[in-house]
């Protein structure tokens, strides 16, 4: 008998129908995985098992936790079930804890909710469950407040919550979305075991086709609110049935054709680049002191080239972009492009030939500006920008070359998807013919069909238009595919530089094989098949 | 904690030490000569004279400023030129109408505020909401010296459960002093509950749209349980700065309604002063006013670490 029963679900808000007649279940000591694209619906699955649903939602069909009907029971029985039978782990570990309670009476209050343990007892039991996801009192005071932990370690703090009181069932929304890979080897480890050890049932909501394989026995991959194909892991990815799973599949899988390339001369030189900034003063008089961003990094972009900077959160990628881009001032060393000094008071027509698309498409663009002035608002870079019909020309040109249609000029920017939006980014960036193009995470924030897409794109243009960039991710796979040197940071350092696909099966430097192997890897269903037939 | 505190405490210090260099410029040496200009135009060369001798102005600059700010440090404001009587017993006088009328006045506010707040923002949208909303929406609107008339009107002259006016001074008993106090107070209050009301509703709501308030609510916690737990203490901050520009306004803003009262306040000392161009008053209470803002800043201060375990760490 199933743990949870989920049958013939419909969800609307406000008359918009999101989740249609969706079943699945969840047995004890099962880990199920709910994955498709953002608009699935598999976020708001997890959330109505929970009963917390956004206002003015419909909701039809039947959700069974061991024979208990959730679905509309009142809210005080819901109370009674939440934290107590099941425990709900969270995205976004950094905002996910009240900053102003410590981290033991934000878990002692679970126990203390659902059970009549007097505080000693709580505190004893929330001693228990931290260190048991790897917080041991000695090293972690209960007394913390939030901020004085890293992302991963909040992460435990909330898994910890959650399994305070070993519910039967568990439900993580894309637990691991927002940490490094080797956080995220280390959190889903954890709640393998966690599973293990409690015989807990695991509903996960990710979108990562890794994690997927890699953690779950059963799968449902979803698609506009709606189950296309579910089946225990191997055998679904051995034999996918659905068009829609295939594609997932092929999508996360992408590998892109990139052109030959033949480096010529030196674009961009960074040599000895010291940035340091400021730490918050903490005395009035004390002299200053300084964290170190970027440590004595030196490396060469040839014409042509396709360098990849990968690292993990905090590693300095950011900063050298910043400084690359002459945003800010290095401290020491030097910046070089196209052989003239790169630095904020640098000139109009230098930066012309540096051109940047940034990570987030809904973010990064004027809303109240129509697409033709925002792509061509690098034209006051340049002492002559092309005026009338020449300039015209050029907006059609460039959103042709990004597969928009030249129309889309008159549009303004919420009139399209995430995907067009990166597309806009890119013909922003391309309008003025830059010499190096600097892909800041470019397609982190992207669907992993649209990622593809976009990837697809940069390599024809690549062809097209004799690309040279550097393109900056934490994503192994991508910049696996998209480069052809890849820059490993760390600390500030680059601790490896080589020829991409050198460094990915013959890593040198330890980080850069602990990366590789921390990362997610997709099932190789070749393998899969041939056993299975 | 305490070296944060001992780091607000040196702030204010230097911020004092500043704001009196600034009221000393900008008062004593900035145009012309402090003594015709409070003698007016037609004065004599002699009495001229024998005022400056006597507000020390052949002395220089920084004499003046050092024997200024150091007679201050020992209670001495100077003399009042118009009164004939020390700045600081007419101050002092004037401290013990206006300092416990802000006080009453920002202790009805708060009272008023936060349940109405609280109580908006947790039935949002709902009836509840919407009527106090409206009403904020009145308070703010309603000038308070119009809002004190019709108080007098109805509980002085029609009721008679207070008096229209004046203050029998602190002698009389606490009750007396407190009751001549209470419709001034609540004049002072009804505006200043119904900003302090909107900006508890909508620093609720924002809280309460976080992440940790769903955490809170997956934990097993009614709506309730995770407004009170979780979302208040998170909504204070934004509302203690409020409450601190209010109170500052209260001791020193209440002009209007001291002069609506007839109550012997430190605002009307201003005005009096400003009217009768007697500068050293006029300097002194600046001073004071200036100093008791900064003082409401540095408790404000603590206030957020109290709140905020954040803020006591960073140092």
């Amino acid at each position: 008998m199933s743990l949870l029963t989920i049958k013939d679900l419909s969800i609307s808000i406000h008359g918009t129908p999101i989740l249609k007649d969706v079943s699945l279940s969840v047995a004890q000591g099962e880990i199920v995985a709910i994955t498709g694209e953002s608009g699935s619906g598999k976020s708001l699955t997890a959330f109505s098992v929970m009963q917390l649903l956004p206002r003015g939602t419909q909701t039809k069909g039947s959700i069974k936790l061991d024979g208990k009907e959730l679905l509309n029971a009142p809210d005080g029985d819901m109370c009674a079930l939440r934290g107590n039978d099941i425990g709900m782990v969270f995205q976004e570990p950094m905002t996910a804890l009240n900053p102003l309670m410590s981290i033991g009476d934000q878990v002692m209050e679970t126990i203390l909710l659902h059970t009549d343990s007097s505080r000693e007892q709580a505190r004893q039991r929330a001693e228990e469950t931290l260190a048991r996801v790897g917080l041991p009192p000695e090293k972690y005071s209960l007394a913390r407040f939030p901020h004085q932990l890293s992302g991963g370690q909040r992460q435990r703090v909330v898994i910890a919550m959650a399994i305070a009181l070993r519910p039967r069932l568990l439900i993580a929304d894309e637990p691991t979305t927002a940490l490094d890979v080797t956080t995220q080897a280390q959190i889903l480890d954890l709640l393998k075991d966690l599973v293990q050890d409690f015989g807990m049932g695991l509903l996960m909501i990710t979108h990562d086709l890794a994690v997927v394989s890699d953690m779950a026995e059963r799968i449902v991959v979803m698609r506009y609110g709606e189950v296309v194909e579910t089946g225990a892991t191997k055998a679904l990815f051995a034999n996918m049935q659905h068009d829609y799973t295939k594609a997932l599949f092929a999508a996360s899988a992408h590998q892109v054709a990139l052109p030959e390339n033949t480096p010529k001369d030196a674009l961009l030189v960074v040599k000895d680049a010291i940035r340091d900034y400021p730490k918050p003063r903490t005395e009035l008089f004390a002299p200053r002191t300084y964290t170190r961003a970027v440590n004595a990094v030196s490396f060469t972009l040839r014409k042509g080239e396709r360098i990849g900077l990968v690292g993990e959160s905090g590693c300095g990628k950011s900063t050298l972009t910043r400084a690359i881009l002459g945003l800010e001032p290095l401290q020491r060393g030097s910046i070089t492009a196209f052989n003239q000094r790169v630095a904020p008071d640098m000139p109009a027509a230098l930066r012309s030939g540096l051109q940047v698309v940034f990570q987030d498409p809904y973010g990064s663009f004027n809303p109240r500006h129509k697409v033709a002035r925002i792509i061509t608002e690098p034209f006051h870079l340049l002492p002559n920008p092309p005026r009338g019909q020449e300039r015209e020309n050029r907006i059609s040109q460039v959103l042709i070359a990004v597969g928009l249609h030249p129309t889309d000029a008159n549009k303004y920017i919420h009139a399209f998807s995430g995907g067009q939006r990166q597309r806009i980014a890119i013909a922003r960036a391309l309008i003025i013919n830059p010499e190096l193009i600097i892909f800041d995470e470019a397609v982190s924030a992207l669907d992993v069909s649209i990622r593809a897409q976009i990837l697809d794109l940069i390599a024809e243009l690549t062809q097209t238009h004799d690309l040279s960039y550097l393109f900056i991710s934490h994503d192994l796979s991508v910049v696996r595919t998209i480069t052809d040197r890849v820059l490993v940071m760390k600390d500030g350092e680059i601790v490896e530089d080589g020829e991409t696909e050198q460094v990915f099966t013959n890593p040198r430097h330890p980080y850069t094989a602990s990366l590789i192997k921390a990362a997610p890897t997709l099932p190789d269903v070749k393998a899969l098949t041939d056993v299975s037939s | 904690m305490l070296r944060y505190s001992l780091k607000r405490l040196l702030s204010l210090a230097i911020s004092l030490i500043i704001a009196s260099l600034v009221i000393f410029l900008v008062i004593e040496v900035a145009p012309g000569d402090p003594a015709s200009f409070m003698l007016g135009i037609n004065a004599q060369e002699d009495t001229l004279n024998a005022l400056r001798e006597e507000l020390g102005l052949n002395q220089s600059k920084l004499e003046r400023y050092l024997s200024w700010t150091f007679g201050m440090l020992q209670g001495d404001f100077g003399t009042s030129y118009t009164y004939r009587t020390p700045v600081a017993d007419m101050v002092q006088d004037r401290l013990w109408v206006s300092l416990p009328l802000a006080i009453y006045a920002l202790a009805l506010s708060t009272l008023i505020a936060f349940p109405a707040g609280i109580y908006a923002a947790s039935r949002r949208g709902g009836l509840g909401d919407v009527s106090i909303m409206g009403a904020t929406q009145l308070g703010v609107a309603i000038p308070n010296f119009w809002f004190a008339m019709m108080l007098v009107l109805v509980f002085a002259i029609n009721l008679r459960w207070f008096s229209a006016g004046g203050f029998p001074g602190w002698d009389n008993g606490l009750f007396t002093g407190l009751k001549a106090l209470t419709l001034p107070a609540i004049a002072l209050a009804l505006p200043q509950a119904a900003i302090l009301a909107r900006v508890m509703r909508s620093s609720l709501l924002d809280i309460l749209n976080e992440d940790f308030i769903r955490t809170a609510r997956a934990k097993g916690l009614t709506p309730r349980q995770a407004l009170w737990r979780h979302a208040l203490r998170n909504a204070l901050i934004p509302v203690l700065t409020i409450i601190g520009l209010q109170f500052s306004f209260l001791l020193a803003g209440s002009i209007i309604i001291e002069q609506v009262f007839y109550l012997p306040g430190l605002g009307r000392l201003v005005f009096q002063s400003i009217s009768q161009r007697d500068l050293i008053v006029v300097e002194s209470v600046v001073m004071l006013l200036v100093f008791a803002v900064i003082l409401v800043n540095f408790i404000v201060d603590l206030a957020y670490a109290w709140v905020d375990p954040r803020l006591r760490s960073r140092t």
